[in-house]
């Protein structure tokens, strides 16, 4: 059940990503619809982040290409956003909230130029959205998980693209945190942007999204939420990983083989 | 006190220079210490600082002269050369970060050191004074010197001014950062030669050896008193630039005495005391803290106790002697007595000579401890589903760091209840 569309706003072509030599995705052929809430489903080590981190062109992949709005990457990027996850970095550093969202407009000003007023409003608007602006000053080390999510996503909204990547946006935070978060998700879906989130929760999957990708260390499935959640796919995505694909990749970092032959 | 004066009223021309020299190199340095600091690569810092020394000694080997651009140029290659091989080690072999840096240190200082000595030996009129590297001196820097230092130190200072959106970016999230189309592989290039750059200018001034401290420090300090990054690498370029102005005139008074370790140990002494005394985070805000909680828990669990004393009567302004409160609780005489006046002494509390009572106000306050603690303990029980004969120790505690906010939370909650757990009336 892998469903192509027609004018997708992402298109995967045989992507096969790497680490260390090792495959931990393989020949990933892939295209999701504009205007979709998606959901990138699987277990722990499917390659769930090192998909959208692949589309991103954040990993170097061993083959394959990713268009996204029908262009290379590189010359769309003020049209996507992300939201990396929470843990990914330290927040210790001297910023306010504030700091952070604002950092959300600086692709569109571009190299040496200084925030303007406009982009303070924009941040300010986006931390209104996720319900923060009280905390607009607080420094950021001490806000809860649940805080420290929603102001990576009032920084990602503040960029208003057409595209976000969420990388597992609702891990450890609370519920009312989380409600909050997919009603924005919705509002943002039906004002027509396309919204990829990685998901570890397969209970919520089936409320959440419109269309679901199911992954491990292969493409299970990409589809309709109904058409792909059922009984033989989950089992398939679930039932353990491929070993023979797993001694393979091992086998290609030990021997330091390529992945293609010529490179 | 006579040299203090000389200096500090800059009458010499030299004074004026050196001064103006040690503030631009100490204080540059802190600033683009900050950004490396906050990228975690402090002792990268430390590894160039070192590596920079057969740089100097080769400029100086290969050009026969001392001219200060030669040999900035010499320390930034070497400089550069170990980082690129501690980024070489690091990717291409099993051997980790920390290992490397170690491994890069030592060779290139070892080298150094060993260029160093055959230069001294050489017989060279012009060697003297290549030594000055080693531990630095703030005094030397006049003429030509000063004027190639400067150059280079406002550099830094402009480039950390022109990129300092994607300098703070780059060290808080670089992932996001290479999402937004941001150039990280140059931005890190430039924070790399930044580093090296400003190693090289501060080298003069605080010699390769203690050149890390110039870098860190600083940062380290000024992070204690701020949370915001523009406000830090203010206050780091001013800790810079004071140990600097406070070698400078080590240095000029006494010209036997190596600079660098005089302007480290002002600068250590200065993180020490804002690790000390900074505000909320330093040592001494976090003892005074706990004290407060401290005081804090003694007077309130007395006026709790003279409340539960009045409570079986339904009589709280009998004046009871210290021995009936004693009696009731385990505290201290010594501390007893002084907690109660300091109740006192803030109007909870009125003594007489038989001893003391509530005044309405520590009524007010003492009710509102009981209430807290009944209503701690009834929480327990229906959200925590504890045993009623296990709640009372953490309510103990607890009943002491309620805010009203809170209090009013709880009472929504429990649906503002009469009873505790064990049917005692809640105030």
């Amino acid at each position: 059940m892998i469903l192509q569309v027609d004018n997708p706003v992402v298109e995967v072509h045989d992507l096969t990503v790497s680490y260390d030599r090792k495959p931990v995705l393989w020949g990933v052929d892939l295209t999701l619809p504009a205007g979709a809430l998606v959901g990138v489903i699987g277990p722990n080590g499917a390659g769930k982040s090192t998909l959208i981190k692949a589309m991103m062109d954040l990993l170097p992949s061993g083959s394959g290409y990713v268009r996204i709005f029908d262009k290379p990457i590189n010359e769309v990027r003020k049209r996507i956003s992300y939201v990396p996850q929470r843990e990914s970095v330290d927040w210790d550093f001297p910023a306010s909230v504030f700091d952070v969202v604002l950092m959300g407009r600086y692709g569109n000003l571009g190299l040496f130029k200084r925030p303007r007023q406009a982009d303070k409003d924009a941040a300010l608007e986006a931390l209104e959205k996720v319900g923060m602006q009280a905390f607009a000053d607080r420094q950021i080390s001490q806000l809860s998980g649940g805080q420290q999510q929603r102001v990576f996503l009032a920084r990602a909204l503040a960029q208003n693209a057409d595209l976000y990547f969420m990388d597992e946006p609702f891990a450890g935070v609370d519920i009312a945190t989380e409600t909050a978060i997919i009603e924005l998700l919705r509002t943002m879906r039906d004002q027509g942007k396309t919204v990829i989130v990685v998901h570890h929760d397969l209970q919520s999957a089936a409320n959440y999204f419109d269309w679901v990708v199911l992954l491990n260390m292969r493409l299970v499935a990409s589809g309709p939420t109904e058409k792909v959640l059922t009984q033989e796919l989950l089992e398939q995505t679930y039932g353990g990983k491929l070993t023979v694909l797993t001694k393979v990749g091992d086998l290609l970092r030990k021997q330091e083989f390529p992945m293609r032959e010529k490179r | 006190m006579k040299e203090f004066l000389e200096f500090f009223s800059f009458a010499d021309a030299n004074v004026r220079y050196v001064t103006l020299g040690s503030v631009l190199l100490a204080g540059s340095s802190a600033v683009v210490g900050c950004f490396t600091l906050l990228r975690k690569r402090a002792l990268v810092g430390d590894a160039v600082a070192h590596a920079v020394l057969p740089g100097v000694c080769l400029a100086f080997i290969l050009s026969g002269t001392k001219n200060p651009f030669i040999l900035l140029v010499g320390a930034f290659i070497t400089g550069w050369i170990s980082l690129i091989l501690i980024d070489f080690i690091t990717s291409r072999s099993r051997i980790k970060e920390d290992t490397a840096i170690g491994l890069v240190l030592s060779v290139f200082f070892g080298v150094g050191i060993l260029l160093l000595t055959a230069i001294q030996h050489s017989g060279n009129a012009a060697q003297s004074g290549l030594d000055k590297f080693l531990f630095g001196k703030a005094a030397s820097l006049v003429g030509e010197d000063l004027i190639a230092f400067s150059i280079v130190a406002i550099l830094l200072l402009a480039a950390t001014i022109l990129f300092y959106k994607e300098l703070k970016l780059l060290c808080f999230d670089e992932t996001f950062a290479k999402t937004i189309g941001f150039p990280v592989r140059g931005l890190e290039l430039l924070l790399t030669t930044l580093t090296v750059l400003a190693v090289v200018v501060g080298i003069q001034a605080v010699g390769v050896v203690l050149m890390a401290a110039m870098l860190i420090t600083p940062a380290a300090a000024a992070r204690f008193w701020t949370d915001r990054l523009g406000v830090m690498l203010v206050l780091a370029a001013i800790i810079g630039a004071f140990s600097g102005v406070a070698g400078a005139f080590v240095s000029y008074t006494a010209p036997a005495m190596p600079t660098g370790p005089w302007i480290v140990l002002i600068v250590s002494m200065i993180a020490i005391l804002s690790f000390a005394l900074a505000p909320n985070k330093g040592w001494i805000a976090r003892i005074l803290r706990r004290r407060r909680n401290k005081k804090l828990i003694l007077e309130e669990n007395l006026l709790k106790l003279l409340y539960h004393l009045g409570e079986d009567r339904q009589d709280y302004t009998t004046t009871r002697p210290l021995q009936e409160l004693l009696d009731k609780r385990a505290i201290p005489a010594k501390e007893a007595k002084y907690g109660l006046a300091k109740l006192r002494a803030q109007g909870y509390l009125e003594r007489s000579k038989a001893g003391w009572s509530l005044t309405p106000e520590g009524i007010k306050r003492g009710r509102r401890v009981v209430r807290l603690h009944r209503l701690w303990e009834l929480y327990l029980t229906q959200y925590l589903h504890l045993a009623s004969d296990h709640v009372h120790e953490d309510a103990e505690t607890i009943e002491h760091i309620i805010t009203p906010e809170l209090e009013q939370r709880l009472l929504e909650e429990l649906n503002y209840p009469e009873l505790d757990p064990h049917s005692a009336r809640i105030p």
